[in-house]
């Protein structure tokens, strides 16, 4: 990111002054209430007794929050939000690594096979947690349940036995080709004259990729790891679509556990504390990636 | 013999690499497939790759099911959204590229840490402004919260594309006593066009994939593509061929965008860091 900054406040020109605020304003404006307002709102909230099917509405101190903090449904939904990121970025930067060196070697249809690794990316979540949920993972007329019934392996009710790493998955399956086409980018830009002088030298294949490209990736690997943090954190429409955050919690997120709270139950309060707890989570984890990415970065 | 190895080797990897694709677009394909198959077909034991082919899910979710509303909803949505934001982009984007200040760095990466605020801390204030407000279920209410999403991405990637125009050009402009906006609309728009109009297709693909604020917001009007699709999780789900021909039409255009605009989506949404 720093490259970008290096703007400079030296002014160009002998021109007239130009009045930046005015120019800046409308894009800056909407974001400062956008960022503040509505955030301000939920931790209002979050200090009340306030249920739409409650009429009464008061003060409740810090309540939401100790209610919270010892149900065990939040627990699970942190341990679910925590397995569903980490599972999914082992995923993403494994196979995402390993794809992207791969499509980066000369071969016959390159340039179709590498829109094929990456198409998965562009299809909507709810889409691909269906075509997953439906045609393939169905345990009597799915494509998998066939295959392990054609091979004497009995059938997987993924969805049922297997929430969590069932909507992992799918969502690795969106996330990998995000990686795989961020690390292919990047592997393109390395410098070709090195990678040759080493191939001279007589490096093999194995330890160019340890000591040349790895290398060369660890920023953009820590790029991929930030962005897809702060998505992965939010997961929300391929759990909605395929188990409903069930059986019992077993594949609820932070994300999912609010949606449930607030616009199932219609408990305000209790809803907008756990939006609260997503808000600390996600920064600081974000504050966390900014650091690692910033010492990258120089 | 070198030369040799080398074909080999060719080979060897065309193989490999051809297997990884195909795994990994499978999914697609045989959504493909049961798009063009009967119901009955569609959930055949054991599942047919062949089979006689039929436009009838086709024709059945156009006419039923109000597919064309949906589909409506979700190009008006994204590209309202785009556009707005597009244009409030613009000015703020010339400031910051061409009259920088001390500041002009943090505003950057302040706007761009809006984007890492989880959209379920502040789900129940919107939800219940949308209700007082009455624009739950309505296009507006949405393409409000995605111009708010995408502005910080737009922002900055047209921000990128000003620095790549010559100074000297806009300095000539400005001799010539060319306001601002004029200097924004009559010459920087024409020359970083490519990159304006690769930020939009970037918008307009988060725009329509977007499913978090898109199912929870709206019921029955304002229903974009990724809800309805979302809708056929229960009973409608039965209908596998119908879910398949449904999806296969809400996702080819956006696929399509997506590989036109690779390389532009590396760059903005990894904030320029990744070239």
């Amino acid at each position: 990111m720093a490259n970008v900054m290096q703007s400079g406040g030296r002014k160009r020109g002998r021109g007239r002054e130009v009045r930046t605020g005015p120019l800046i304003a409308p894009a800056v404006l909407p974001l400062i209430v956008w960022a503040f307002v509505p955030l301000a709102v939920s931790l209002w909230f979050s200090l009340l007794h306030y249920n739409l099917l409650d009429p009464i509405t008061r003060f409740a101190g810090f309540d939401n929050y100790s209610y919270l903090l010892t149900d065990p449904s939040l627990l699970d939904a942190l341990w679910n939000t925590l397995a569903l990121v980490v599972g999914v970025l082992a995923a993403s930067i494994g196979l995402g690594c390993l794809f992207a060196v791969l499509l980066d070697q000369e071969f016959y249809g390159r340039s179709v096979a590498r829109l094929l690794v990456i198409a998965p990316f562009f299809v909507m979540p709810t889409v691909s947690a269906l075509i997953w949920k439906n045609l393939l993972m169905h345990p009597v007329n799915g494509l998998i349940a066939y295959i392990t019934r054609s091979l004497h392996l009995g059938v997987i009710d993924w969805f049922g036995s297997w929430p969590l790493t069932s909507v992992g998955i799918i969502v690795a399956w969106q996330w990998v080709p995000f990686a795989t086409l961020i690390l292919l980018t990047a592997i393109q830009s390395l410098d070709r004259e090195q990678v040759e002088a080493a191939r001279m030298d007589g490096a093999k294949s194995v330890s160019m990729f340890f000591f040349i490209t790895l290398p060369h990736l660890a920023r953009p690997i820590a790029i991929v790891i930030m962005i897809e943090t702060i998505f992965l954190l939010s997961v929300f429409a391929e759990i909605l679509v395929t188990t409903n955050g069930g059986p019992g919690d077993a594949s609820t997120n932070l994300t999912y556990l609010v949606y449930k709270t607030a616009l199932l139950d219609f408990d305000v309060g209790g809803g907008s504390a756990g939006g609260i707890v997503a808000v600390i989570l996600a920064n600081v984890v974000a504050l966390f990636l900014v650091r690692t990415v910033a010492r990258n970065l120089d | 013999m070198a030369m040799r190895r080398k074909t080999k080797r060719k080979i060897g990897m065309t193989v490999l690499g051809w297997a990884v694709a195909l795994l990994v677009a499978f999914p697609i394909f045989w959504m493909t497939l049961a798009a063009f198959k009967t119901e009955i077909d569609a959930i055949a034991t054991p599942p047919l790759l062949f089979f006689s082919p039929t436009l009838e899910n086709f024709a059945e979710v156009h006419s039923r099911a109000d597919y064309p509303v949906f589909a409506a909803n979700s190009i008006f949505i994204s590209v309202s959204a785009t556009a707005v934001a597009i244009l409030l982009a613009l000015p703020a984007a010339y400031a910051m590229a061409f009259h920088p200040s001390k500041r002009t760095k943090d505003l950057l990466l302040w706007m761009l840490s809006t984007k890492m605020m989880p959209a379920v801390g502040v789900l129940i204030p919107m939800y219940l402004f949308f209700k007082a407000a009455h624009l739950l279920d309505t296009t507006y209410g949405l393409i409000l919260i995605y111009i708010l999403m995408n502005l910080p991405i737009v922002v900055w990637m047209i921000y990128s594309f000003f620095r790549d125009v010559p100074k000297e050009i806009l300095e000539a402009a400005r001799m010539d006593g060319a306001r601002p906006l004029q200097q924004v609309s009559m010459l920087l728009v024409p020359l970083a066009l490519p990159g304006i109009a690769s930020t939009a297709l970037l918008s307009i693909i988060l725009c329509w994939n977007e499913a978090f604020w898109s199912i929870n917001l709206t019921a029955t009007q304002a229903r974009p593509l990724t809800a309805f699709i979302a809708s056929f999780s229960s009973p409608e789900g039965l209908f596998w061929a119908k879910l398949s021909a449904a999806s296969l039409l809400a996702i080819a255009p956006i696929v399509i965008f997506g590989f036109m605009t690779q390389r532009q989506l590396v760059r903005g949404l990894t904030f320029g860091a990744v070239k």
